[in-house]
């Protein structure tokens, strides 16, 4: 696991000597930015609904702007050829490349801070539903980020990559609006796989059990198809 | 130290590489030789656990590559075709990178990378970045990672692929130096290469093994038939009509002379002859009383074994086309 934590450092390295984690993370800010202000100041309302609201369409966007490099560039570039005949195991490979994509994405979220105490001083929140909302974000963009580890798993190119995952996450994001054209059955079972519809109880501070475990089964099956897909790529060549 | 047994991988339904089979005791330099996609990476992918043959199996250091492939990643070092490294990375973390990926004790660290540093010749470009040194700085790095842990066996492709020929001694001497305590393949398209740093040659056509031996002994393998090149003053005609009509003689060649009335002849002996056909040839030039200018037997390079093996082409015509 130490050569995880190695290949985790490596990449975040990466991220920062390039432009793509500042844009990132201020890309982020301004756009969290303007959605706590504009609650602030056109609701006249001291609340998160607003950026809770938009934060899983925000992340359709820009987990896959984090995720897009993982493991496509490896393939492009050739060092997969280094990374994978080091005495490493391909899991280690893979969790330490996914555990920096979502150090870089925490940081972007937690940077949101400032925004809550200025919302904090001036109003008085529910406490409880700002943690468990935050807490939510979190599991919602590790979900997330497992889509995009996936997605750079499967294609060569780092911009295929960014378009599969986010066409993919959009899916996820959307199939719950067409619900109500559903006949019940079909809509409970849709309704399930949403992604936004188990962070909505999250964002109000309901912790259930069922959200927990979807978000876990999103991650736990995204990120072992990308390690099938890794090993496949031995095989096949 | 390497036993390779009836590998073969499959693209597909094309056969990159097809059912070989070598071994490669401790310490020896190994050529693998072959024209451009005889399947020469994809066997050293195979070797090093990137690629999983088709079937076959491979041992390295007495581990097999599927079942034990982190013990045999461990044995390895390798530089992979065409260099690949992090070119975000400055060159000295790239070194501290491999280090950790080599689970390198503590305590060696240090004395491992100044040697390796010192080794390479990197000490002036630490501080540049990968993406940013020549190529030749490049291919030293290339080399610096993969010999860092001081693994038993080393494979490289194609070590020397686009550098200059300053450069490319450097580098030769530097796989000399290497070579002499550890088991090493190399890959290579450069004929001169294997020839002066390798103790055996395998050579590739199409997936398969087409010969295996020392350089010499290749060499030697195709001069079955002798070749003598004769220059003297005289009737082209006359000659051609002469030195054919010697039992030992399979044909001869007019050659081109850009002197005027003087003769050129390649004269090819017949396969299995006995007797030495230089000494047929010059009695007779002199019982006709054409004064000689030259004489002198033609030995088949490894680089016409190489054609021959790998063309199918008549080396013969070949030679005179060269010689002409
Ligand atoms: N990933 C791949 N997918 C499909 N075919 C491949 C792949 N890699 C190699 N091949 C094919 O396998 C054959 C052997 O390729 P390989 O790269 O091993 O040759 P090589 O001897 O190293 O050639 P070169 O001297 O050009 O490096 C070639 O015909 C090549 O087209
Ligand atoms: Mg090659």
């Amino acid at each position: 696991m130490r050569k995880g934590l190695t290949v985790c450092s490596r990449e975040l390295s990466s991220y920062f000597n390039s432009p793509v984690a500042y844009i990132v993370i201020v890309v982020y800010l301004l756009i969290c930015g303007w959605f706590f202000a504009a609650n602030l100041f056109f609701d006249r309302q001291a609340s998160l609904r607003g950026f809770f609201a938009m934060a899983p369409l925000m992340f359709v966007f820009f987990v896959p702007a984090i995720s897009m490099g993982l493991l496509a560039e490896e393939q492009k570039h050739g060092t997969a050829e280094l990374l994978f005949t080091y005495p490493v195991t391909s899991f280690a490979v893979i969790a330490g490349k996914y555990g920096a994509a979502l150090v870089l994405m925490s940081l972007a979220v937690l940077l949101t801070f400032p925004y809550v105490l200025t919302i904090v001083s001036l109003g008085n929140p529910d406490l409880g539903a700002l943690f468990s909302g935050y807490f939510g974000l979190l599991l919602m963009g590790a979900a997330f980020m497992a889509v995009g580890l996936w997605a750079s798993s499967t294609v060569k190119n780092q911009l295929s990559a960014f378009i599969l995952s986010f066409l993919v996450s959009f899916c996820l994001f959307i199939i719950d609006k067409f619900i109500a054209w559903m006949p019940p059955p079909l809509a409970r079972v849709i309704g399930y796989f949403s992604i936004e519809n188990h962070f909505k109880a999250l964002s109000r501070g309901v912790i259930d059990s069922r959200d927990l475990v979807y978000y876990l089964s999103v991650i736990v099956f995204f990120f072992c198809w990308s390690l099938y897909n890794v090993q496949r790529r031995k095989w096949r060549g | 130290m390497i036993t390779v047994t009836s590998l073969s991988k499959y693209y597909g339904r094309q056969a990159a590489v097809d059912d070989i089979s070598f071994e490669v005791p401790k310490g020896q330099i190994l050529g693998l030789l072959g024209p451009n996609g005889a399947g020469k990476s994809t066997t050293m992918r195979m070797l090093t656990g990137y690629l999983a043959p088709t079937s076959g199996s491979i041992s390295v250091a007495g581990h097999d590559v599927l079942t034990e492939s982190l013990a045999v990643r461990r044995a390895i070092g390798y530089l992979p075709e065409n260099n690949p490294l992090y070119d975000d990375m400055n060159v000295l973390d790239h070194l501290q990178f491999v280090v950790r990926m080599r689970e390198i004790p503590a305590a060696q660290v240090r004395e491992r990378l100044r040697s390796v540093i010192d080794v390479c010749g990197l000490r002036e470009v630490l501080e540049k970045s990968a993406g940013q040194i020549s190529k030749g700085y490049r291919q030293r790095l290339g080399l610096a990672q993969a010999i860092i842990h001081d693994p038993p066996v080393l494979i490289l492709d194609e070590p020397t692929s686009g550098l200059d020929p300053n450069q490319i001694g450097e580098i030769r001497q530097l796989i000399k130096t290497l070579g002499s305590e550890k088991t090493l393949i190399l890959s290579t398209h450069i004929l001169p290469e294997v020839q002066s740093t390798c103790d055996r040659i395998l050579i590739m056509n199409r997936g398969k093994l087409v010969a295996d031996g020392s350089p010499d002994e290749l060499a030697a393998r195709a001069g079955s038939e002798e070749i003598v090149r004769v220059l003297f003053k005289g009737q082209p005609a006359a000659g051609l009509e002469k030195l054919q009509a010697i039992p030992a003689v399979a044909r001869v060649e007019e050659l081109a002379v850009d002197e005027p009335g003087v003769t050129g002849m390649l004269v090819i002996g017949r396969e299995g002859e006995a007797g030495d056909l230089r000494e047929l040839v010059y009695e007779v030039v002199r019982d006709e009383g054409w004064p000689l200018l030259e004489l002198y037997r033609q030995r088949l390079s490894l680089e016409d074994v190489f054609k021959q093996l790998t063309l199918g082409e008549n080396v013969d015509e070949d030679d005179v086309r060269r010689v002409a």
